[in-house]
C-alpha cells in the first residue's frame, strides 16, 4: 500500500473512530455513576443529527448546534427520570430491556417525526477536500477530531476541577459512602444522563455532513461505542477515545484487506474485536481485572 | 409437571381443534400460522431469560440462519428440505456456542450487547452476499415446500396444524425440563448466581446450554419461515424483529412458558390481524417493553389480574415457578 | 484427628488491597471452628475462595489432602464444601422444598435432554430429590414452611433454610457466614444449637461470626483474622485474655466494647 492510501484509510478510521469514542464516553459516565449500560446511547447520537438537520432550516448552524445539544440532553433526563429512576433497584435484565425499550421508544417516535429517509448536513467549513501528502481528506474530519479533543479536555475538567465533577467521581467509586457524605446521588445520576446525552448530540451532529442521518443509525453506532468501552476498559475515559480510534482504524483497514467482500462485512470487525476482547481480557486495554471483579454488574 | 400445566395442555389442544372451524379466511389461518412460529422463538427465549435471568437481543440472527440455510441449501446445492433443517440447525448451535461461550461467562451487559452485535452481524451478513448465496438486499425466490410424512404442506390449513403440533411438542418438552431438576437449577441462576455455584450448579454449563437450546428453537422457526413463505430476504431479520421477539416474552410474563406463548398469540394477532401497528411497530415495542418493566415486570396477564383485584393466589406461585416473587429476584 | 482442610499461605489482593495476606491455618476433622476478626479482615474472602467463588493470587487450599486451589464452586460443591451466604442469598424466586432441592443438584445427575423426555429414571430422581430435602427440613425443624415462599419466611427461619439448602449438598465441610447476623437471642441461641446438632451428624463446620457468646459456646477452635492475616488461634479460653485479639478488638478508645463474656 502506498503512503497516500494509507493516509486515506488512516484519516477515514480516526474520522469514525472518534464518534464511536464519543459514544463510549457516554456509555462509561453512565456506567461509571449507574452501573447501567444504557443501550439507548445510540439514539442520542441520532436525535442529535436529527435535531440539528431541522434547527439549521431556521437558524444558522452556529445556534443549532447547542440547542440540539441542549435539546437531547433534555430528552436524556426525561428518559432518566420517566424510565431508569423507576426502575433503580430492579435487577440488570429489567434494566437492559429498559434501556432497550427507551431505544426502540426514541428510535419509533424519531420514524414517526422525521420519516424513514436520510438527511443531509451542510459541513460546518469548506467543503473542499484538503490535500495532504497525497491523501483527499474532508475539513469535517477536522472539526471531527477537534470536537473530540475538546470533549475530551472539557470532560477532564470537569471531573478533575469542578465540585460537581467530583461528587460524580464520588458516585462512582462508592455509591453509598457518597450517599453519606451529602452527595444527591439521585441528581448526579440525571447528570450523567444530561451529559452522556449532550456528548452522543455532539458527535451525532458533528458525523451528520459526512454520513447522513437516518431514524436508524442509532443502534449500530451504539454497538460499536460499546465495543469501544469494552476495548478500552469499561468505565476509563482514556479507555474509551483509545477503543473508538482502533476500532475506527480497524474497520478502515479490515475493509480494505485482499479478500473478496472485505468491506461489506466491515461492520463485522468491531464485533469481532469485542469477541476477542470478551474472551482474553474483558477489563480491557486500560481497565484492571480485579476491580470489574467487585463491581455490582 | 403438576395438574395445571395438564389442564393447559388440554385447553390448548381444544382450543387449537376449535379454532380452525371458526376462521373462515385463510388469512386468518396464516396469523396463527405466524403465532406458531414465533411461539417456538420466543418459548425459547422464555426458558433463556425467564427461567435462566439471561438476556439476548440477537435472536432474530438465529432465525434467520435457520432461513437462509434451509432456502440456500434447497434452492441451490440440491438438499430436501428436512436435511437442510437438520443442517441449519447444527450450524445454528455451533455459532451459538462461539457467541455463547465467552460472553456467557460474563454478566448481563455483556451478553446483551454480544448478541445484539450478532444479530446485526448476521443481518449484515445476509444483506451484503459476497459469495453469491443469499440474494442481497432482495433476497431470492423459490424454497420448495416441506412435506411431513408424505403430505405436502401446500395450505394454510395444513400448516396451521403442523406447526402447532410441533409448538405442543417443544412445549411439553420444555415443561418437562422446567419442572425438573434442570429446571430448578435454571431457576436458582436467576434467583441468585453465587448461591446457584455454591450449591454445585454449574452456571455457566446451565447458561449455554440453554442458550442452544432457544438457537436451535430460533433456528427451526427460520426454517419454517423459509418453508412457509418460499422466500427469504434479510429485512424481516433485523434487530427490529429481535426487540418485537423480547417483547412478545416479555408481555405474557417471562418467568413462564404460557406467558410466551400467550404474549406470542396477542401481539401476532394484533398486528397481523388487525394491522393495529402498522409503522408504530417500533415505537410500541419500545413503548410496551419499558411499559411492562415498570408496571407488570410478570407479565401483562398475571399483572393486570393482580392490579385489578389481587386475586391471584399465592398457590398459583408453585404451579407456575417464579412468577409471584420474581421481583425480589434480583440479582447481578 | 487429622485435619480436613489446610490453607496455606494464602494470598489475595483486588488491585492494590490486600484481603489476605498469605494466611495458614488447618481445621480438624468434625470441629467447629470459627474465624473472628474486624471488617475487613477478609473472612468472607476467605470463604470465596475455600469455596472457589474466587481464585487466590497465591498459596493453596487442600481438601481432604488433595489440593482444590482454584478449583470453581460446582467442583468444590461435589467434593463436599458447602456454605452459606452473610448476606442472605436464597432463591425468592422458589419455595422453601425447592430452595433445598437445588441444594441436591450436585448429588443427582438427570440433564436436559432425560428431563425432557421425563424418562423414569428422572421422574424417580424428582421423586426421590423432593423425599431428601422434605428429610432435611424435617432436621432443621421446618417441615411445615416446605411450600411456603422462600422470601416470605421470617429472617430468622430464613438463614435456618440456608443452612439446611448447604445441608443438602451432603457437605464434609460447612462454611457458615455470620450464621447470626440480624438474629435476635432467642434464634442465636436456636442457630447455635443447630450447628452443634449439624456437627454431631459428623461435619466439620468453619463459622465466621461476630456474636462473640456464640462463637465462644460452640466453637471447638477459634482463629483470629485481622489485615488478612492470623494473630492468633486457640481453644476459646485462650483466645479470650490473648493480647494481639484484645487490641485489636478493644483498641484504645473503645475499652468497655463487647467484651467475650457479655
Amino acid at each position: 500500500m502506498e503512503l497516500s492510501t494509507i493516509l486515506q484509510y488512516a484519516f477515514a478510521g480516526i474520522k469514525i473512530g472518534s464518534i464511536y469514542a464519543m459514544v463510549a464516553l457516554g456509555f462509561n459516565i453512565i456506567y461509571n455513576t449507574t452501573g447501567i449500560i444504557n443501550l439507548a446511547q445510540g439514539e442520542f447520537v441520532m436525535l442529535g443529527g436529527m435535531f440539528t438537520v431541522t434547527l439549521a432550516k431556521l437558524m444558522p448552524l452556529g445556534l443549532a448546534f447547542p440547542i440540539a445539544v441542549l435539546a437531547v440532553a433534555i430528552v436524556g433526563c426525561l428518559f432518566e427520570r420517566a424510565a431508569i429512576w423507576p426502575a433503580r433497584r430492579s435487577s440488570v435484565i429489567t434494566l437492559i430491556m429498559i434501556t432497550i425499550g427507551g431505544s426502540f421508544l426514541l428510535k419509533g417516535a424519531a420514524m414517526q417525526v422525521w420519516g424513514k429517509n436520510s438527511f443531509p448536513l451542510r459541513p460546518f467549513s469548506s467543503e473542499k477536500p484538503i490535500n495532504i501528502l497525497g491523501a483527499w481528506v474532508q475539513p469535517q474530519v477536522f472539526w471531527i477530531i477537534g470536537v473530540l479533543a475538546v470533549v475530551m479536555i472539557l470532560l477532564t475538567l470537569f471531573f478533575r476541577f469542578t465540585l460537581t465533577g467530583k461528587a460524580m467521581r464520588a458516585c462512582a467509586a462508592n455509591r453509598a459512602a457518597a450517599t453519606l457524605s451529602g452527595i444527591s446521588v439521585d441528581r448526579m445520576v440525571l447528570l450523567s444522563f444530561a451529559l452522556s446525552a449532550g456528548i452522543g448530540a455532539i458527535a451525532g451532529i458533528v458525523i451528520t455532513p459526512v454520513t447522513l442521518v437516518d431514524y436508524g443509525c442509532g443502534s449500530m453506532y451504539a454497538l460499536k461505542g460499546f465495543a469501544a468501552a469494552v476495548l478500552g476498559g469499561l468505565g476509563v475515559s482514556a479507555g474509551a477515545v483509545v477503543g473508538g480510534l482502533t476500532i475506527g482504524l480497524m474497520e478502515c483497514f479490515g475493509a480494505a484487506l485482499p479478500f473478496q467482500g472485505a468491506s461489506s462485512y466491515k461492520d463485522g470487525f468491531a464485533l469481532l474485536i469485542l469477541f476477542v476482547f470478551l474472551c482474553a481480557k474483558p477489563s480491557g486495554i486500560l481497565g484492571r481485572a480485579a476491580i470489574s471483579e467487585l463491581k455490582k454488574f | 409437571m403438576g395438574k395445571k400445566n395438564l389442564f393447559g395442555l388440554a385447553s390448548l389442544v381444544v382450543v387449537l381443534l376449535v379454532v380452525p372451524h371458526l376462521l373462515g379466511n385463510p388469512y386468518y389461518l396464516g396469523v396463527l400460522v405466524w403465532c406458531g412460529i414465533y411461539g417456538l422463538v420466543c418459548m425459547g427465549l422464555s426458558l433463556f431469560m425467564g427461567y435462566c435471568g439471561q438476556i439476548s437481543l440477537g435472536h432474530a440472527g438465529f432465525c434467520a440462519l435457520g432461513a437462509y440455510i434451509s432456502g440456500i441449501l434447497t434452492t441451490r446445492f440440491g438438499f430436501s428440505p428436512w436435511p437442510a433443517l437438520g443442517v441449519a440447525m447444527l450450524a445454528s448451535l455451533l455459532v451459538a456456542f462461539v457467541v455463547g461461550l465467552p460472553t456467557l461467562r460474563l454478566k448481563g451487559h455483556y451478553l446483551a450487547m454480544a448478541t445484539l452485535g450478532f444479530g446485526m452481524i448476521i443481518f449484515v451478513a445476509a444483506g451484503g452476499d459476497p459469495f453469491g448465496l443469499t440474494g442481497g438486499p432482495s433476497g431470492f425466490w423459490g424454497i420448495p415446500k416441506l412435506s411431513v410424512f408424505g403430505v405436502v404442506l401446500d395450505s394454510e390449513v395444513k400448516w396451521y396444524y403442523f406447526v402447532w403440533a410441533v409448538v405442543l411438542v417443544c412445549l411439553v418438552a420444555l415443561l418437562n425440563i422446567v419442572h425438573s431438576r434442570v429446571g430448578r437449577a435454571l431457576r436458582s441462576i436467576h434467583g441468585g448466581e453465587p448461591a446457584a455455584k455454591a450449591m454445585g450448579v454449574h452456571t455457566a454449563r446451565y447458561k449455554t446450554q440453554t442458550f442452544l437450546l432457544s438457537a436451535a428453537l430460533g433456528s427451526l422457526a427460520g426454517s419454517f419461515y423459509a418453508h412457509y413463505v418460499g422466500f427469504v430476504n434479510p429485512h424481516p431479520f433485523g434487530l427490529n424483529f429481535s426487540i418485537h421477539l423480547l417483547t412478545m416474552v416479555v408481555v405474557g410474563g417471562m418467568t413462564n412458558l404460557w406467558g410466551a406463548i400467550a404474549g406470542t398469540a396477542l401481539l401476532t394477532i394484533l398486528t397481523r390481524y388487525f394491522r393495529v401497528f402498522m409503522d408504530w411497530g417500533v415505537f410500541f415495542d419500545g413503548f410496551i417493553l419499558v411499559i411492562i418493566m415498570l408496571v407488570f415486570p410478570e407479565g401483562l396477564f398475571v399483572g393486570a389480574a393482580r392490579r385489578l383485584g389481587g386475586f391471584v393466589s399465592r398457590k398459583r406461585s408453585t404451579g407456575v415457578p417464579g412468577q409471584a416473587s420474581r421481583q425480589a429476584a434480583g440479582g447481578g | 484427628m487429622d485435619n480436613i482442610l489446610r490453607v496455606e499461605s494464602l494470598r489475595k489482593n483486588f488491585g492494590g488491597v490486600v484481603a489476605l495476606d498469605g494466611l495458614t491455618f488447618e481445621v480438624q476433622k468434625g470441629a467447629i471452628k470459627s474465624i473472628i476478626g474486624p471488617n475487613g479482615a477478609g473472612k468472607t474472602t476467605l470463604f470465596n475462595i475455600i469455596s472457589g467463588m474466587y481464585r487466590p493470587s497465591s498459596g493453596g487450599v487442600w481438601f481432604l489432602g488433595e489440593s482444590i486451589t482454584g478449583s470453581p464452586p460446582y467442583v468444590t460443591a461435589k467434593r463436599g464444601i458447602s456454605r452459606t451466604f452473610q448476606n442472605l442469598q436464597l432463591f425468592a424466586n422458589m419455595t422453601v422444598r425447592e430452595n433445598v432441592m437445588v441444594g441436591r443438584h450436585c448429588r443427582t445427575k438427570t440433564g436436559f435432554l432425560r428431563s425432557a423426555l421425563r424418562l423414569p429414571g428422572a421422574a424417580k430422581e424428582e421423586k426421590r430429590t423432593a423425599a431428601e430435602a422434605m428429610d432435611i427440613l424435617r432436621f432443621v425443624g421446618l417441615e411445615e414452611s416446605a411450600q411456603r415462599g422462600a422470601s416470605t419466611l421470617p429472617f430468622g427461619k430464613q438463614r435456618v433454610v440456608e443452612m439446611a439448602r448447604a445441608l443438602a449438598t451432603d457437605p464434609k465441610l460447612l462454611l457458615l457466614d455470620e450464621p447470626a447476623s440480624g438474629l435476635n437471642l432467642r434464634e442465636t441461641e436456636e442457630i447455635g444449637r443447630l450447628i452443634q446438632k449439624i456437627r454431631d451428624t459428623g461435619k466439620t463446620i468453619i463459622v465466621v461470626e461476630h456474636d462473640m457468646s456464640l462463637v465462644m459456646a460452640i466453637s471447638e477452635e477459634v482463629l483470629v483474622l485481622d489485615h488478612g492475616r492470623r494473630i492468633a488461634e486457640g481453644p476459646p479460653r485462650s483466645i479470650q485474655k490473648h493480647p494481639e485479639v484484645l487490641r485489636v478488638y478493644l483498641g484504645e478508645e473503645i475499652p468497655h466494647a463487647q467484651s467475650p463474656e457479655s
